[in-house]
């Protein structure tokens, strides 16, 4: 298809979400997917060379323009938006959830060892965590996951995007600091 | 207790008691798979009567973990019933804190992430052409103009679909997973559009009580269009 870059740029330029190929191919029904794929890493690779202040980002299943994070600082002076920032335990909870879903309160609660009602409170409130319905057991307690925004938030492609749990451990620094010859 | 309790910040005053025995296993430079745990449960007790001394109120989580560690202890101190080796009990307490570390070192991998709104940002969506807030125009809809919509699309069903015994039926949670899959794609649908003509009367009742369920559980939002009363739900 003709265009079909220059068309599908416009259309990132204006997407109030990240834009999913099944989103364009539904606008292009001329479109094949396959092309609409291969324009979208073709339009990614020209911005990611370019340099410029933003580029092309694959996240929540579509794909954004977002800020280059090496100007956060100028675009916060301008924008002065509300900080984002969650607490450790939100972050722990947050984590929990998006490993082990779909999950129900009990089972974060087992893993943290403290009541965790309210951070699930907020985090449904800032919609980064959602009610999948009920487990059939006793009690029908209710089952969470991440959401959409979730990925958005935290840049991520899917959850498949998250790193193993092997990846983590050999990421971080280790656990702990004297595993290799700590005293016993 | 045989450190000084005035040592302890505030920020060292922990969240639960994973957080705290870890703090003590790092503290003693002890390794995790090795836990000395008469030292631990000491320390932790120690710990636990400085809180009550301090006049701070701890969760009962804390004793709750106090009475799992002095049950490992007491366990460590019998013999071992069969040679070729009984779990070291140890475990129940070293196999959840390793989740629990996993799980810290994957938050902090999270926190890492080029965060929207923090790092990084898009535009920002107040821009023209977009669809105006769906309150402008809409009222919010009672159970009773839902039982009406309700009505009219069974009234709409083929007779030849009323009763049909031996069609598969979808539970309510199977059709709030539908739902919800819908609206992730749309952001919004319209009542009707939930039903199509060649639902039996089951499909139609799960459907209905699978929308009710969700506004129950705050995962929609149902409202009318006034001047077409259109009902539409939207994903909360």
């Amino acid at each position: 298809m003709e265009n079909l870059k220059a068309i599908i740029e416009s259309l990132l330029l204006v997407a109030a979400t990240p834009l999913a190929v099944d989103r364009i191919q539904a606008l292009l029904p001329e479109a094949d997917s396959r092309e609409i794929r291969a324009a979208l890493q073709s339009l990614a690779a020209e911005y990611s060379q370019r340099n410029g202040g933003f580029v092309i980002r694959e996240v929540a299943g579509g794909y954004q323009f977002r800020t280059q994070p090496q100007y956060r600082e100028v675009i916060k002076r301008m924008l002065q938006p509300n900080p984002v920032r969650l607490s450790r335990a939100a972050l722990e909870t947050l984590a929990i959830i998006a490993y082990k879903q779909p999950i129900i309160r009990h089972e974060i609660e087992q893993i943290r060892g403290v009541d965790s009602g309210g951070i699930l409170r907020m985090l449904l409130d800032r919609r980064l965590v959602r009610v999948l319905g009920r487990r059939e057991m006793p009690g029908r307690p209710l089952i969470y996951a991440t959401t959409k925004q979730f990925l958005e938030l935290f840049d991520l492609k899917d959850l498949r995007d998250l790193p193993s749990p092997k990846e983590i451990e050999e990421l971080g620094h280790p656990p702990l600091p004297t595993e290799a010859e700590g005293p016993s | 207790m045989s450190e000084d309790p005035y040592k302890v910040k505030l920020e060292n005053v922990f969240e639960g008691p994973m957080d705290l025995l870890i703090h003590l296993i790092r503290k003693n430079e002890v390794d995790i798979t090795d836990i000395p745990i008469a030292l631990i449960t000491r320390q932790y007790l120690e710990y636990l009567d400085w809180l009550k001394r301090m006049n701070i109120d701890f969760a009962g989580e804390f004793l709750l973990m106090a009475a799992t560690l002095a049950h490992i202890k007491s366990l460590t101190l019998l013999p071992a019933h069969s040679p070729d080796g009984d779990e070291d009990p140890r475990l129940e307490i070293t196999r959840p804190l390793l989740e629990y570390l996993q799980m810290k070192q994957a938050a902090e991998e999270l926190a890492r992430r080029q965060l929207l709104g923090e790092d990084t940002f898009v535009r920002p969506q107040n821009a023209a052409g977009h669809r105006p807030e769906p309150e402008a125009e809409t009222i919010q809809v009672g159970l009773f103009e839902l039982i009406d919509a309700f009505q009219r699309i069974l009234e709409n069903i083929a007779p030849d679909h009323r009763v049909d015994l031996s069609t598969e039926r979808i539970s309510i949670k199977e059709r709030i997973g539908e739902i919800v899959d819908a609206l992730e794609a749309k952001g919004s649908i319209t009542f009707s559009e939930l039903f199509v003509p060649e639902s039996d009367k089951s499909d139609v009742i799960v459907t209905f009580l699978a929308v009710l369920e969700m506004v129950k559980l705050c995962l929609i939002r149902v409202t009318q269009h006034l001047p077409t009363g259109i009902i539409r739900l939207y994903y909360l």
